[in-house]
């Protein structure tokens, strides 16, 4: 059977799912932050196959998954610097021991 | 000789202007307490302004062809679709006869009292409180529907709270204005239910409405008996007849012009007044007027008794006074209007008297105690004179005024009710005997304190003096049955029939013998001391015990009914009630909150990724949401 | 028939390689897989014909991020066991099925408008037209610049040592 729209968009959807099921599971910070970079690249995948089933001529989903990687970019290198501090300051990087955003 | 009426807004004037003088003096009471002196001015003038408007009221009352006037007033009350209340003025000759007599008293009061309360620091405060009684006794004589008896009542009752507790720092003044108020209050209830029942069933207030349905039978009997005797209970309360005796001689720790003004002439007689105002209601039910008759009969030899142990000379005074308005409860019950009134009106001036020389006698030697006066009839000669000239008169001898109206009483007494009669006489006998006894140890014999007693000065004695006029005349009133014939239309007769005639009657004389023997066995005790008191106190010690303790009435409201009943009982209910029904509901609202909000808290616990779970399920919700609803 | 052959075999090391992140214990095993789920995807591109974005993929995605991954696992010490569940994990797993559960039945049930058009290859200058034109995305391109600069300072200053 030809591979079309759907099968890139269920392994879109599948990456994603997985990704955002290890993001709200795992205690380490870094794999949280890697399983929200499986999450964009799902979003990416989906972005690129829309534009070459939908529109092929126009690249539209091509230039939107460009910012997409560029922005994911300045993501991780911020986030992997606040990982660091934070485990400078604190030995160890389990999020279950950052909880202060409750009061 | 006629007198050009009095016009109708004169009339509203003669309440008016006391509370006018009440209005303007009460606000001087703050800024200007050193200059106190006007306030004694303004007060008198008003008193004086208002007494010269109603003796006018009064002869215009006595040429009018049916006696009475009827002002309408204006519109007080407009309960929309409901009741219409009035607040007019009735002026008929009872209420025209009253007025005078207030007035007069009050005015002799307030002069006295610029010099009795000449160095008091409550000075104007007292001429403030003073004119507002005035004001609000006025007010009750004239209303002319029960509710603005009402309400005067109570304002009367009010000034009597502040007067008598006028000395408010002394503990023993405070708890007596207490006392007065919170049994009168037992009364007011009493009236209070009275006003509704007649309300409920006459659907009116209006006195001479009231009177009428009363007279044509419109109000059921049994509904006439619970309304007079609701109303017969608030004037128990106002004049003290048993059981609500109790404030009358704690409230003699007021000034002594108090004492005089309101718990000697005028306050305490509102319940007669009141029990005179409604009186075909009380001939319209049955049993009413015997219940009235055998309360004051009652009354007027319980109080008598207590009289003749007492040793503070203003206690036998507010005793006497109870006593004698059993007296006059007596008579209006067995004699009609008249002469309930009749008494009411001598009582006032020689009672009157009697309290102002018991304060120019306390000026004299500064205490209020029979046993550290005597001999005084030679230091302070012009007060003895008016004493004794009050003391002849209440005791009832001819002819001063208080004979006439004991006469009156005791004839109508023994047509009625023997045994009332019997009660009665027994009370005149006492009655001398006590009189006599304060007048043989306050003025006879040696003096036995220390102080240097002197003369009080003029503003004292001419109040005192012209009160004694009336007191010694006061029953010549009724020499040719004028008074009766104002009151009853009766027929008149001969001026000095009247007055050497009631000699004729045998009643005259076993009255007169009875005071004689009174009078006689004060002197023998007290003078000649051919009985000692000591022994006879010996011989009665029980009876003596029984009258010194009150009959132990005192401790009986006190320790019984405040104590145990409501102290302990009630209001411990309400306690419990209070802490355990009522916190218990404020604060188990607040223990549901708090126990809602410390289970609720848990969902905040600061893991981004619990909170990351609850918006991918929210996104969830919403997605299925919008999915399935196309 | 090769493009589909392609598809299945990327598309598979793709989930596998995110299932390797999301279950191992080893960190720098997850790294590894990371780095796979990425190259796939990068070949995915490719079978897309989105020739340009499958390099830029490559040398972005894991030339520069997952670099600084392994840099940061390297910085932050703890390698061997440290890539625990939390506590969260059932209800994680609940929302993460519920999720694609709902994304897959929208997917299937959507008519989508696909054109038979054949893409432009190669892609690049039509990527480069299309962002660097006067009427394109100049703008959009300066501002992620200025993202980026904003991001290196702010890593910087954030990781810096006091």
């Amino acid at each position: 059977m030809s591979i079309g729209l759907t099968h890139y968009l269920i392994v879109s959807a599948v990456l994603f799912s997985i990704g955002l099921y290890g993001a709200l599971s795992r205690k380490n910070a870094i794999v949280i932050l890697m399983c929200v970079e499986i999450m964009l690249n799902a979003a990416n995948l989906s972005l690129v196959a829309f534009s070459r089933f939908i529109t092929p001529d126009q690249l539209s989903g091509q230039t939107l998954a460009i910012f997409s990687i560029v922005v994911a970019a300045a993501e991780v290198s911020v986030g992997l610097a606040i990982i660091i501090a934070l485990y400078r300051q604190r030995k160890n990087i389990d999020v279950s021991n950052i909880n202060l955003l409750k009061w | 000789m006629h007198i050009t009426s009095i016009p109708s807004e004169l009339i509203w004037a003669v309440w008016l202007l006391p509370l006018a003088a009440f209005a303007i003096i009460s606000p001087l009471i703050r800024p200007f307490p050193g200059k106190a002196e006007p306030a004694s001015y303004i007060s008198i003038a008003a008193v004086s302004l208002s007494l010269g408007l109603s003796l006018w009221l009064l002869a215009s009352v006595w040429q009018m062809p049916d006696h009475q006037l009827l002002l309408s007033g204006f519109n007080w009350l407009n309960i929309s679709g409901g009741p219409v209340f009035n607040f007019g003025l009735l002026i008929d000759p009872l209420s025209a006869i009253m007025l005078v007599v207030v007035n007069s008293v009050s005015l002799m009061v307030q002069i006295y009292s610029r010099a009795y309360m000449r160095s008091d620091p409550g000075y104007l405060r007292y001429f403030a409180f003073i004119s507002l009684f005035t004001a609000s006794m006025l007010g009750l004589i004239t209303a002319s529907n029960l509710l603005s008896t009402f309400v005067f009542w109570e304002l009367v009752g009010l000034s009597s709270y502040l007067l008598i507790g006028f000395w408010f720092h002394r503990p023993a003044a405070a708890a007596a204005a207490k006392k007065a108020f919170l049994v009168t209050r037992i009364g007011d209830v009493g009236f209070l239910a009275a006003i509704l029942l007649l309300y409920s069933h006459a659907g009116t207030l209006d006195i001479t409405t009231l009177h009428s349905l009363a007279v044509t039978g419109a109000i059921s009997a049994s509904v006439l008996l619970w309304a007079t005797l609701g109303l017969f209970l608030g004037a128990m309360g106002k004049s003290g007849q048993f059981p609500l005796h109790i404030w009358l001689p704690d409230a003699m720790e007021g000034p002594t012009p108090v004492s005089a003004l309101i718990h000697a002439a005028t306050m305490v007689a509102a319940g007669v007044f009141l029990v005179a105002r409604m009186y075909p209601l009380f001939e319209a039910a049955p049993h009413a007027l015997t219940i009235v008759a055998a309360i004051g009969a009652f009354t007027a030899v319980f109080a008598a008794t207590m009289g003749l142990v007492m040793n503070d000379i203003k206690r036998v005074l507010a005793y006497s006074t109870i006593s004698q308005l059993g007296l006059m409860m007596l008579g209006l019950a067995t004699g009609g209007v008249w002469v309930g009134i009749f008494y009411l009106v001598n009582h006032a001036f020689f009672k009157a008297l009697l309290f102002l020389g018991a304060g120019s006698v306390n000026h004299a030697t500064g205490t209020f105690d029979l046993r550290e006066m005597g001999g005084l009839r030679i230091k302070i000669p012009w007060t003895f004179a008016c004493f004794i000239l009050a003391a002849v008169s209440l005791a009832g001898i001819w002819p001063l005024a208080g004979f006439f109206s004991k006469e009156g009483v005791l004839s109508s007494a023994i047509d009625k009710q023997p045994v009332l009669f019997g009660l009665a006489i027994i009370t005149t006998f006492m009655t001398a005997f006590y009189m006599f006894r304060v007048v043989f140890l306050v003025f006879g014999g040696q003096y036995r304190g220390s102080h240097g007693p002197h003369e009080s000065s003029k503003t004292m004695l001419i109040p005192m003096v012209l009160l004694a006029i009336p007191a010694v005349a006061s029953g010549w009133l009724n020499a040719n049955g004028g008074f009766e014939r104002l009151l009853n239309g009766a027929a008149t007769h001969g001026f000095w029939l009247g007055v050497v005639g009631v000699l004729t009657h045998p009643m005259a004389w076993i009255s007169l013998l009875v005071v004689g023997s009174g009078i006689f066995m004060a002197y023998a005790m007290y003078i000649r001391v051919w009985i000692s008191p000591n022994r006879v106190k010996w011989i009665f010690r029980s009876l003596y015990a029984i009258f010194t303790r009150k009959y132990w009435m005192d401790d009986f409201y006190e320790k019984l009914i405040v104590g145990n009943l409501l102290y302990h009982g009630l209001f411990q209910a309400f306690q419990w009630l209070d802490k355990v029904v009522i916190d218990g509901a404020a604060n188990s609202v607040a223990f549901v909150t708090t126990g809602a909000s410390r289970m609720a808290r848990r969902i905040q616990t600061g893991q981004f990724q619990l909170y990351g779970i609850v918006a991918v399920l929210g996104i969830v919700l919403i997605a299925l949401i919008a999915l399935v609803r196309g | 028939m090769g493009i589909n052959i392609a598809f299945w075999v990327l598309a598979i090391l793709a989930v596998s390689g995110a299932l390797i992140v999301v279950s191992m214990h080893n960190l720098l095993r997850t790294a590894l897989g990371l780095i796979l789920c990425f190259l796939s995807i990068a070949g995915l591109f490719i079978t897309l014909s989105a020739d340009f974005l499958g390099i830029v993929q490559v040398l972005v995605y894991v030339g520069a991020i997952a670099v600084l991954i392994i840099i940061a696992i390297m910085l932050t010490r703890e390698v061997e066991c440290s890539n625990m569940p939390s506590r969260f994990k059932l209800l994680a797993l609940l929302s993460g099925i519920l999720f694609l559960g709902v994304a897959i039945w929208v997917m299937l049930n959507t008519d989508w408008p696909v054109s038979s058009t054949t893409p432009a290859v190669p892609t690049t200058a039509t990527l480069g037209n299309l962002l660097f034109n006067q009427s394109g995305l100049v703008l959009a391109v300066e501002i992620a610049a200025m993202l980026i600069l904003a991001a290196i300072i702010g890593a910087i200053s954030v990781a810096r040592e006091k």
